[in-house]
């Protein structure tokens, strides 16, 4: 045994195999190719998810080409599929969500990480990731008995404010993309108050000092100092949130109102992508219904890739400006 | 003594191999719809003859359509009877035919949300559709005052709830609906799902009852067993022969007792059946059946299954508000067993 090993390793040529040999046993390359073939696994199955739809969605790419896209009617009955309507409603509700999601959740984590006494941030900060666990089929049903029939009553008063916008004009069934919108907000927060929370408590002490210290108060250290130092983090939670919301199912389908339409008021109903596959992919009428779903899928893929994108875009652009 | 251990052993090494080769596991999949009847009868079908086992999945219809074509599962099950072209599929594919075996009969009924009206409103099959389509628009319109004497009705707009989701109960509503308005078939069209001129949609039973409970002046419409558990108001519907019916177990029953000829391969739509008592939004829901199986253990347990499913297996349907079939289907359908082969 003592002999054989030597001998081995003589056998071997040198140069830059051995070399490799050398540095694969010091681990470096051991951790090197298990680590790659994690990566490699993710992108392997994000590339399987791709090609998947777009080969199940021949039948209807052939049918309808690009006008898929901009096609407002979606008929089983007589086969015609248009997917404009879900985009509109997935756009409109997860913008609505993060509009009023963002400035609650960051305000809140900004509370929780710099002002609260720790006791009382450790405590709420465990009950909003539990927040998180929630299953979505939990926040639809209580968005169907509990929130649309407090909007029904809140309606006035909204609509008291509110109502000289033609987003909030028509008549209110309760079931909305407003009410939809509501019901994300609440599902997303979680994810930007947990995360942003993180990522303001990991700012150095030092930066903090180092403002109160010029003679800041406490607020403009907050505002001028740590947030910006956080930006980045904080982004990257709400670009979480965001995917939450394109893709969240049965939340959205029990208060959304599943009307395939393009409304203008967000009083009116309307529907989502994610919606649409989750209410007709088991009872699919034929070949091509099941197609346009799947095709409907490649579509949220590329929209959710295309606000990813853009909203990196924004976010490199004022990351530069806050640099200089 | 130690030699009668061991004969004994023997026995019961024996009885054990015998008893396993005649395990018989079938699995199955399809309609929700008929998933609470059906696991009460394979569970008590299963304690009669224990070494009979049937696994079902409730997929939906589409989904047992689609694996029973596939042979993923020995038999499906589904809430609409399988097309021309998807029976020619399932030939080519199988080499054998699909046979369709009613199960049970369920019903839809209009279901209503009008605030200061607590009467059982009449629907007239000509005023449902003209609702779902958006032509008629208020609840006091004369067409739905002519079948409701002396009810007074508001003049809010109707605000009309059907089913989001693809599903066997808006097949039913759509079908009928086709049969009574020639503009509804023409514009709208039957299906599992269709594109609705008008309304809300909530998804399941339960999505367009919430929706209709907490809409004032709404109308929508349920499964029949839906609506009893619920305990829910749902309206008359006038049938073929003039009379404004309340859906019950027995008037869905007669649904389907009304048919004078039914078909030799059981696809009918009985929808606005002829015949006094008739409920007339009420359907059967089918098991497919592959007229060839190969293995024969399998296919003589689900021919027996498929006996006492016709005798026995329908008096249990009742408790769970499912319209058993007519003797007359019954009889028909204990014929039909044989083609199986």
């Amino acid at each position: 045994m003592s002999t054989a090993a030597p001998t081995a390793f003589e056998a071997r040529p040198s140069g830059r195999a051995s070399a490799f040999w050398q540095r694969l046993r010091s681990g470096d390359d051991i951790a090197y190719v298990i680590t790659l073939t994690c990566a490699l696994t993710i992108l392997a199955v994000t590339a399987l998810l791709i090609f998947e739809l777009f080969r199940n969605s021949a039948l209807p790419r052939e049918k309808f080409g690009w006008s898929f896209l901009t096609g407002t009617t979606w008929d089983p009955v007589v086969g015609q599929y248009g997917a404009l309507p879900f985009i509109y409603g997935t756009v409109v509700t997860s913008a609505l969500a993060l509009l009023m999601g963002i400035p609650l959740g960051v305000g809140a984590a900004i509370f929780l990480a710099e002002l609260a006494p720790t006791k009382i941030s450790n405590g709420l900060t465990f009950l909003i990731e539990l927040l998180a666990a929630v299953p979505s089929v939990i926040f639809g049903l209580l968005g169907i008995f509990v929130l649309v029939p407090a909007l029904v009553t809140l309606e006035p008063a909204i609509r008291a404010v509110l109502g000289w916008t033609p987003l909030f004009s028509g008549p209110f069934y309760g079931v909305s993309m407003f009410s939809a919108g509501v019901v994300l907000t609440i599902m997303i927060i979680p994810f930007i108050i947990s995360i942003s929370r993180e990522v303001i408590l990991a700012v150095p002490t030092e930066q903090r000092e180092g403002a109160l210290a010029l003679g800041a108060t406490k607020w403009e250290t907050t505002w001028n100092v740590v947030l910006p130092f956080a930006k980045k983090g904080i982004m990257g939670s709400i670009f979480l949130a965001l995917a939450r919301s394109l893709g969240e199912t049965m939340a959205v389908t029990m208060v959304i109102g599943n009307e395939p339409k393009i409304h203008s008021s967000l009083f009116a109903p309307g529907y989502s992508i994610a919606a649409v596959i989750a209410n007709n992919f088991a009872e699919a009428s034929d070949a091509l219904e099941k197609g346009a779903l799947i095709e409907l899928g490649l579509v949220l893929f590329g929209l959710t890739i295309i606000i990813n994108g853009f909203a990196r875009v924004l976010v490199l652009s004022t990351t530069r400006k806050g640099a200089k | 003594m130690i030699r009668r251990i061991a004969v004994l052993n023997l026995l019961l090494a024996a009885v054990v191999t015998i008893g396993a080769a005649q395990q018989v596991l079938i699995n199955a999949g399809g309609a929700t719809f008929p998933y609470p009847i059906y696991s009460k009868w394979f569970d008590e079908y299963h304690k009669k003859l224990p070494n009979i086992a049937i696994n079902y999945a409730s997929i939906g219809s589409g989904g047992g359509i689609a694996q029973v074509t596939a042979g993923t599962v020995d038999f499906g099950a589904s809430d609409g009877p399988m097309t021309d072209a998807a029976i020619k599929e399932f030939q080519a594919k199988r080499g054998s035919t699909i046979l369709h075996f009613p199960t049970v009969l369920g019903a839809d009924v209009p279901t209503y949300n009008i605030p200061g009206v607590a009467a059982s409103l009449n629907f007239t099959g000509e005023a449902l559709a003209a609702i779902f389509m958006g032509k008629i628009t208020k609840w006091n319109d004369p067409e739905i005052m002519k079948a409701n004497p002396g009810v007074k009705l508001p003049s809010n707009n109707i605000v009309v709830v059907h089913r989001s989701d693809n599903s066997g109960t808006t097949f039913i509503w759509t079908d009928y609906l086709s049969k009574v308005s020639k503009e509804w078939e023409m514009k709208v069209g039957r299906g599992t799902g269709v594109n609705w001129p008008v309304g809300l949609g909530g998804k399941g039973n339960e999505g367009v009852s919430g929706s209709v409970q907490q809409t004032a002046n709404s109308l929508g419409y349920v499964e029949l067993a839906y609506a009893i558990q619920n305990k829910m108001t749902y309206g008359k519907v006038k049938n073929a022969a003039g009379e404004f019916v309340q859906a019950s177990l027995a008037s869905v029953t007669a649904a389907a007792a009304g048919m004078k000829e039914m078909p030799e391969d059981f696809r009918v739509s009985i929808t606005n059946a002829p015949g006094k008592g008739v409920f007339p939004i009420s359907s059967f829901t089918w098991l497919l059946i592959p007229s060839k199986i190969a293995d024969p253990a399998k296919k003589k347990a689900i021919k027996e299954f498929l006996t006492w499913m016709l005798a026995d297996g329908q008096k249990l349907t009742e408790p769970l508000l499912y319209a058993p079939l007519p003797k007359a289907v019954v009889a028909q359908e204990l014929k039909a067993i044989d083609r199986i082969q």
